[in-house]
């Protein structure tokens, strides 16, 4: 079973992002990029599922610049068997994203499509449910357990005051939720070995997608700096300030 | 950001800051309380492949000639904040590379790969009770007996000296001076050969270092490393690399120390503002980031200068001095900007402090690189 992964070039989560002053934007100038978390949990159930002899390849896609190469060979040295790169510069939104997946999709042909749930940087939760609805696939949203039974996979999906288990049919997407699995990292020898694994460059022209955006950003601007916290002496005051002040119960 | 790093680099980076993040910095306080951490991070780190950097890949490492590999994996170890555990952990690197090098190819197959994955310590014992900057007057002896070399003598100050499984040995084989010195490869377990016990130590609290003691011990001829007598070239050669990590711990320590400086100086209140709002502290402060940079870039260069095949050793002489200076003086100015917290152990500052000391004396005392340093230039 081929199983294909969505990887995202995104600022590292530990980095402290800061507003540009003009308000256009984040400021990447100098900042440490890295793989998208909800990303690594993708390309670690698709090397598990390997591992179990479930999957017997792992394509890894990545869009964007030439620099997003780094984490195709990250997503390599972790298990993946080969990268593919969908070069731009420009800026790509979720629709178009999905758009340019679903030309991979087209292509590769894989039985199981495994994207994070969501990307730190604009945290949109778009790409993944977009792509099935584009591929005419079925989806297994914010998945906290993927187990692939035949030609079914059964995804648990954490809900709002719950799990819900969905059956599909392969093909189909699932999207990674933070407990799916803990992500291992990329041991020396493996990452000299992703060196030789093939890599292969194409561009939205090549697979016939138009990615100019749809949305326009008016403004970004820092969240609002909260104010200190109080104490307070005991569970009564505690109470009372939820109802009095709060107005919160 | 460096000029000096690729991509593979920037991967490594990131697999040993995971490795010091997850293994780690969880317990690394209790490990130092404890004077020791667990033989199982050798087996982590190998299984990593942070342990094989510049060893040869028939013998298990990651391959030679990167020299930037060491260095980003190096300074992320060095994250840890704990120049104990990096010295211990590390041994192999100043134990291993005569073994891998000279030793005979039965000897090296049997005991390169293992160590390289963790399994076994490796550690050097050059310094005696008797001295350490005069290596060429090293009086431990071993004296050729049929198959055997009888060995007679003790070492001391051995960085992984109380659990190491495998030592190379400094010894004098033929008459006196540089040219009668001889490595020998001893196993822990070799008759007449003890340790004493883990020493206990200003700094590097989580590093095991012990005296060693040979008497009467046997060891297999078969266990010399390299020619005999011509040991001092040996050891001599080793120091290079020994000394660019030594560089590069000096200066990630103050690294850390600088960082921890900036966030405690931002938030830290007196007067009624935070004390970085004070001249004096912002300018201590630039200064501090203005020696670490120039220590890191100096090391830097000399790790070009060894990647291109050269032998730097009046520069690496000059950066661990340099580096340690810097050491000294940022990490001591971090406990000042830290106040009464910067005397407390909860405080990472108070451990970089007490480590900066040793680095002015392994490896070389500042004094001998300074020797080495007017040689290089015909003084
Ligand atoms: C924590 C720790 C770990 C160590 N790990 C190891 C290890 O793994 N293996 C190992 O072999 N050794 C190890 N050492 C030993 C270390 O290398 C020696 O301590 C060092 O080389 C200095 O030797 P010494 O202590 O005998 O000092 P000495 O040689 O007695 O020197 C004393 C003082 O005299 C100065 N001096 C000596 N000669 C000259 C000169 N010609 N000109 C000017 N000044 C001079 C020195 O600079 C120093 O200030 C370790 C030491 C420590 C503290």
């Amino acid at each position: 079973m081929k199983v294909l992964v969505a990887v995202k070039r995104v600022i590292d989560y530990n980095v402290k992002v800061r507003v540009k002053p003009d308000n256009s934007g984040v400021d990447l100038a100098n900042v440490k990029m890295a793989m998208n978390p909800f990303c690594e949990i993708a390309v670690e159930e698709a090397v598990r599922l390997k591992e179990k002899g479930v999957a017997t390849e792992i394509v890894v896609v990545s869009i964007g610049p030439k620099a997003c190469q780094e984490q195709i060979r990250t997503a390599l040295a972790l298990g993946a068997d080969r990268g593919i790169h969908i070069e731009t510069d420009a800026e790509v939104q979720s629709l178009e994203a999905a758009k340019l997946l679903k030309a991979v999709v087209d292509k590769e042909e894989p039985k199981l499509v495994i994207l994070g749930k969501q990307s730190i940087d604009t945290d949109n939760n778009q790409t993944g449910q977009m792509l099935a609805a584009l591929a005419g696939m079925g989806q297994g949203t914010f998945a906290s357990e993927v187990v692939v039974d035949g030609d079914k996979v059964n995804v648990t999906r954490e809900v709002d005051g719950g799990l819900m288990t969905v059956a599909l049919n392969l093909p189909a997407v699932v999207t990674t939720d933070l407990r799916l699995n803990e992500p291992r990292y990329a041991s020396l020898p493996n990452i000299m070995k992703a060196k030789k694994k093939p890599l292969d460059t194409t561009t939205p022209a090549d697979l016939g997608v138009d990615v100019a955006v749809r949305l326009t950003t008016l403004k970004v601007e820092a969240p609002a700096t909260r104010q200190a916290g109080i104490k307070v002496a005991d569970v009564a005051e505690l109470v009372d300030k939820l109802k009095n002040e709060a107005k919160v119960i | 950001m460096s000029v000096y790093f690729n991509e593979t680099h920037n991967q490594a980076r990131e697999t040993a800051r995971q490795f010091v993040t997850r293994h780690i910095l969880p317990h690394i306080n209790d490990w130092e309380e404890a004077g020791e951490f667990p033989r199982s991070l050798y087996l982590q780190a190998g299984e990593a492949g942070l342990l094989g950097i510049g060893f040869p890949e028939a013998l298990g490492g990651m391959g030679e000639g990167d020299i930037f590999l060491k260095v980003v994996v190096s300074e992320e170890l060095m994250r840890s904040t704990s120049g104990g555990l990096v010295a211990s952990l590390g041994s192999l690197d100043i134990g291993l590379p005569p073994v891998a090098k000279w030793a005979k190819p039965h000897i090296k197959e049997s005991i390169v790969p293992a160590v390289l994955r963790g399994e076994k310590i490796s550690a050097l014992a050059i310094t005696e009770p008797g001295g350490g900057s005069d290596v060429a007057n090293l009086r431990t002896r071993a004296v050729r007996d049929g198959d055997h070399y009888v060995v007679n003598g003790s070492k001391t100050f051995i960085t992984s000296g109380h659990r190491a499984d495998h030592y190379t040995v400094a010894v004098r084989t033929g008459g006196e001076g540089h040219a009668g010195i001889s490595l020998l490869l001893i196993d822990r377990d070799t008759p007449g050969f003890t340790r004493g016990k883990n020493l206990k130590k200003m700094g590097w609290w989580a590093s095991d270092t012990a005296e060693l003691f040979f008497d009467n011990c046997r060891v297999p001829a078969d266990r010399l490393i390299g020619a005999e007598n011509a040991g001092f070239i040996a050891i001599m050669s080793n120091f290079l690399q020994e000394r660019l990590m030594l560089a590069i711990m000096a200066y990630t320590t103050a690294e850390i120390a600088l960082e921890a400086s900036l966030e405690y100086a931002r938030n830290r209140e007196a007067f009624g503002r935070t004390i970085d709002r004070f001249q004096v502290t912002r300018h201590k402060l630039v200064d501090m980031a203005t020696q670490v940079d120039i220590a890191k870039e100096y090391t830097y260069r000399c790790a070009a200068l060894m990647q291109a095949g050269k032998n730097p050793i009046k520069q690496v002489a000059m950066a661990k001095n340099f580096s340690v200076e810097v050491c000294e003086m940022v990490t001591r100015e971090a406990v000042q900007i830290f106040g009464g917290m910067g005397y407390m152990r909860e405080s990472v500052v108070e451990r970089l402090y007490r480590d900066a000391k040793i680095l002015s004396i392994g490896g070389g005392t500042t004094e001998i690189m300074k020797e080495l340093i007017a040689k290089q230039m015909k003084l």
